[in-house]
């Protein structure tokens, strides 16, 4: 079976104007976004309480949170988790209490208060100072992936396609949180672990581009860089289709059935793996293509030897 | 070669098809060891009440009965916990009923993260402000007496920031206190700066004693909250430090977290008193106790007559270690700060010749709270030796015959728990209930096999015959990374690494992908179908090492950084590129040249 069988290669390259404009378009739109909308930080980042109960049947959100108000949590938020029968309360930092005790307090409360046996599924604590520590390190975590990136790709093939492989990662990071922060969902530690995983997959995608783009540089005698790249992404174009399939099914699995508190998750793997394919195909391209890629930056001096490539790595 | 690895693969994920066995725990506290005398009571006391076990065994210092269900299980852990004494804890498990020959290569099933067991854990933090602040307060208090002592007259000795300043009345008076506090403390760290306008000299610890002092503060931590969690008798506790000041406690299978917390946050302090020996311990054991002493008992239960007047505390304790004395036998070493010297000097003084005792005070939560609703504190006192003074003692002395080279280590460790030197705090506190957890393990399970099945079904209509190969490269990566992951002892298998394991499903197959699409490539432009095969096979390599590489260094950066569930999904993410470079590139390839190779084809089903 085939879903693409393309006879003739797609001029990609020609439409790079548009893409450029649509991606600085989204990617402002998205430093737009995280700066007025910020990122609705999870429990993590922020600190606080949350606690999960289930109940036997329907829960009753009315109930629970007036019995939450009398009982001077008024900054409690209730929500349903998952099922009609699963309650999140979320409670933020406070300062009065000695805040690792809380949860078992809450749970009291609810106990006595709807006289029904609530079933403790998950309580979570997290300090303050943890969120802020954690942010960081998120942030370096995300920074060194970076880094260590576009080290091995700038040693494996050129500089040019080092730093086009980068800012696509960057383009695709920067999207995912854009996302978030538009639809307003949760950004906890599994997301961040989702975006890093979207760095990886991203990175598989370009690299492939990639990799193609240079055998053509050393095959096709004829022809401009423009043309070798739209070949090269014409002739990986139904792999960069068929893996987005198979990993978008993997990840509709997981969106489905994983349960609630994986769906963060799921949900930003499925943006990133949107936002991935489509920049290893536009953004790496087109920022490689305008840094001025061409023949002579790919021709080995000695012909196609493995590790003869390392001798065109100074640019 | 390909058909040995993934039958080891295979040999050691089965252990995660047996389930596991409800068991009972009995370990022993505080560095004793069940033996088998233990054991033989413990099989009496089961033996008596009729509960039939699977089996008995003693293993690692520890004994373990497994039974047949868990209304057995519970039923033998109140009967024990009733009668085995203070000295073992008692603890439910569930052990995994894996079979012996299996057990006996070293097959585990896969250990479960607290978010699919059920379980608390904890990171609590260890204040390092505190610990450099208590050095710097026993610095200042050292300066002062040392000075004293030496008659050099100084105006005021006062901590200021990350220094401590002391300030003079003329010039001589600095030189000569800079050139006799720099011999004094020529071995601990310190740098001496003069200034000679103001007439201060400023003392600062180096960026080496600042670091010793605070991995001093986070070992000392770590090694009380190991002794309190064994005494939480819970089966796998995990107590590990976390980075420069964080201690992660995990204790699956906990639900009371309110009595856990009250454990390990109780304080520990240690007295030194005298031993009365004029008083009769026969009379005091009849109740008949003299008004200026009590009586408590040493470890083994052997009663002990104490002055009630405390000699020292034990916050003057500034550190304790054990080693040898000159006869190789184990002694345990001990340094006070000045204050406490001075005091150990003074009323040691007239007691050469007497027994001293050191008593180990814990303030352990109970069940019973007060009309507040705070639980009760009960104070429990036990002495931990008994030694006699053999000379005037100072601010560094030793306590020997302590017994045994690991009881002389234990009492140092006691020691430093009288004067923990930075307190902690809990910053982050996770419970996931037993429901929760199990639902966890289905979803997970569920989602992974619904993913496999949906690539499974693509990969066979897409590509057919060679579809067919990719799918048994990707179960044969399915059994490896269960295998590695329950081979590797440290690997936990949390919700986020099924995910990780789910999404290295959809991007396993990616390498043939890669392949598969290179091979249709080459017949299209009209090559042999061997030879199509064959340069396919090869072009894609190179590719998918690059691709894969790349992957695994952004997985490592997650593992070194990550925390939690994210170290978790990190492992079989890792774990899962390694495995499916191997299984869809070497694997299929033996699969397709076994199948295809050799033979002239006309068609090929791909």
């Amino acid at each position: 079976m085939q879903i693409l069988q393309l006879k003739e290669t797609v001029a990609f390259m020609r439409y790079r104007k548009v893409a450029l404009i649509f991606s600085i378009a989204l990617m402002l739109a998205s430093v737009v976004s995280l700066a007025t909308n910020k990122l609705n930080f999870g429990l993590d980042f922020t600190g606080g309480t949350l606690i999960e109960i289930g109940f036997d049947e329907s829960a009753d959100l009315t109930k629970v949170r007036a019995i939450m108000d009398s009982n001077g949590f008024d900054d409690a938020v209730v929500q349903l988790y998952g099922s009609s029968r699963d309650v999140v309360i979320r409670l933020s930092p406070r300062e009065d209490v000695k805040a690792e005790m809380l949860g078992n307090q809450v749970l009291d409360i609810l106990q006595a208060g709807t006289g029904q046996t609530i079933d403790m599924r998950r309580i979570e604590f997290v300090g303050a100072s943890v969120g802020d520590e954690l942010a960081e390190q998120g942030g370096l975590a995300m920074l060194t992936a970076l880094i260590c990136i576009l080290v091995y790709v700038a040693f494996r093939f050129e500089w040019r396609f080092a730093l086009g492989s980068v800012i696509a990662l960057f383009h695709d990071v920067l999207l995912t949180l854009g996302l978030f922060s538009v639809l307003q969902l949760q950004f906890d530690l599994t997301v961040l672990a989702a975006i890093l995983a979207v760095i990886g997959y991203s990175l598989n995608d370009t690299i492939v581009v990639s990799d193609r783009i240079r055998e053509n540089f050393r095959k096709v005698r004829s022809g401009t860089p423009e043309d070798v790249i739209n070949i090269s992404l014409t002739q990986t174009l139904s792999r960069t289709v068929i893996t987005s399939i198979t990993t978008l099914l993997v990840l509709s699995a997981l969106f489905f059935k994983g349960g609630a508190l994986i769906h963060g998750f799921a949900t930003a793997l499925l943006l990133g793996v949107f936002v991935g394919t489509y920049s290893s195909v536009y953004v790496a391209s087109s920022v490689a293509l305008a840094l001025g890629i061409s023949k002579e930056d790919l021709i080995p001096e000695v012909i196609e030897k493995e590790g003869a490539d390392q001798e065109e790595m100074r640019p | 070669m390909v058909l040995f690895i993934v039958a080891v693969g295979a040999l050691y994920a089965s252990p995660n098809l047996y389930g596991e066995d409800p068991a009972v725990q009995i370990s022993g506290l505080r560095g004793i060891e069940t033996n088998a005398a233990t054991l033989d009571v413990v099989k009496s006391h089961l033996d008596e009440k009729k509960i039939s076990y699977l089996s008995l065994v003693m293993e690692n210092g520890q004994i373990l009965a497994r039974f047949n269900n868990t209304e057995q299980q519970l039923r033998a852990r109140d009967l024990l916990d009733d009668n085995i004494g203070d000295e073992y804890s008692v603890a439910l498990n569930l052990t995994p009923a894996t079979p012996a020959w299996l057990a006996s290569v070293g097959g585990t099933p896969m250990k479960l993260g607290l978010d699919l067991s059920g379980g608390v854990s904890f990171l609590m933090e260890v204040n390092m402000q505190e610990a450099i602040v208590k050095v710097q307060k026993s610095l200042v208090d050292d300066f002062r007496t040392g000075l004293r002592g030496e008659k050099i007259r100084y105006r005021s000795v006062k901590e200021v920031n990350d220094a401590i300043n002391i300030q003079f009345r003329n010039a001589e008076d600095l030189a000569s206190a800079e050139s006799y506090l720099e011999k004094q403390n020529r071995d601990r760290d310190l740098v001496f700066f003069s200034d000679e306008d103001s007439l201060t000299l400023s003392a600062k610890m180096t960026d080496q004693k600042l670091k010793e002092t605070r991995e001093y503060a986070l070992q000392q931590n770590i090694t009380i909250i190991r002794n309190r969690v064994n005494e939480l008798g819970v089966a796998e506790p995990l107590v590990q430090r976390q980075g420069q000041k964080h201690i992660v406690i995990e204790l699956p299978g906990v639900q009371d977290t309110a009595k856990a917390k009250e454990i390990l946050s109780a304080t520990a302090t240690i007295e030194f008193r005298l031993v009365d020996t004029e008083g009769d311990l026969g009379a005091a054991l009849n109740g008949r106790v003299p008004g200026s002493s009590e009586l408590l008992k040493e470890r083994n239960g052997q009663p002990v007559l104490l002055k009630k007047r405390v000699m020292l505390t034990g916050d003057h304790i500034v550190d304790a270690g054990s080693s040898f004395d000159e006869y190789s036998r184990p002694q345990v070493n001990i340094t006070l700060d000045s204050a406490g010297g001075n005091k150990m000097s003074s009323s040691t003084k007239s007691n050469i010749g007497k027994p001293m005792a050191t008593v180990f005070i814990e303030f352990k939560p109970t069940d019973r709270v007060d009309a507040e609703g705070n639980t009760i504190f009960e104070k429990v006192e036990e002495v931990i030796s008994v030694a006699t003074i053999q000379a005037r003692l100072g601010k560094t002395f030793r306590i020997t015959g302590a017994g045994s080279q690991s009881e002389a280590h234990n009492l140092a460790l006691l020691l430093r728990a009288g004067a923990l030197v930075a307190p902690i705090q809990i910053v982050e506190e996770r419970t996931v209930g037993p429901t929760l957890g199990a639902e966890n393990v289905k979803l997970g399970f569920q989602a992974i096999m619904m993913g496999f099945g949906l690539v499974f079904i693509f990969m066979l209509i897409y590509y057919r015959a060679f579809g067919v190969v990719a799918n048994l490269a990707l179960g044969a990566n399915l059994v490896l990374i269960i295998g590695i992951m329950s081979l590797i002892p440290g690997a936990t298998l949390s919700l986020p690494g099924m995910a990780g394991i789910v999404l290295t499903v959809g991007m396993a197959v990616d390498a043939n992908v890669l392949i598969f699409e290179r091979i249709r490539e080459e017949m299209r432009a009209g090559k042999s179908i061997q030879q199509s095969i064959h340069q396919g096979y090869d072009a894609a390599f190179s590719t998918i090492i690059d691709a894969n590489i790349t992957t695994l260094i952004a997985a490592l950066i997650l593992f070194a950084i990550g925390t939690g569930p994210v170290k978790g999904f990190a492992i079989t993410l890792s774990i899962g590129i390694i495995t499916s470079m191997f299984t869809a590139v070497i694997g299929t390839r033996t699969i397709v040249n076994a199948v295809w190779g050799g033979k002239r084809l006309d068609k090929l089903s791909i």
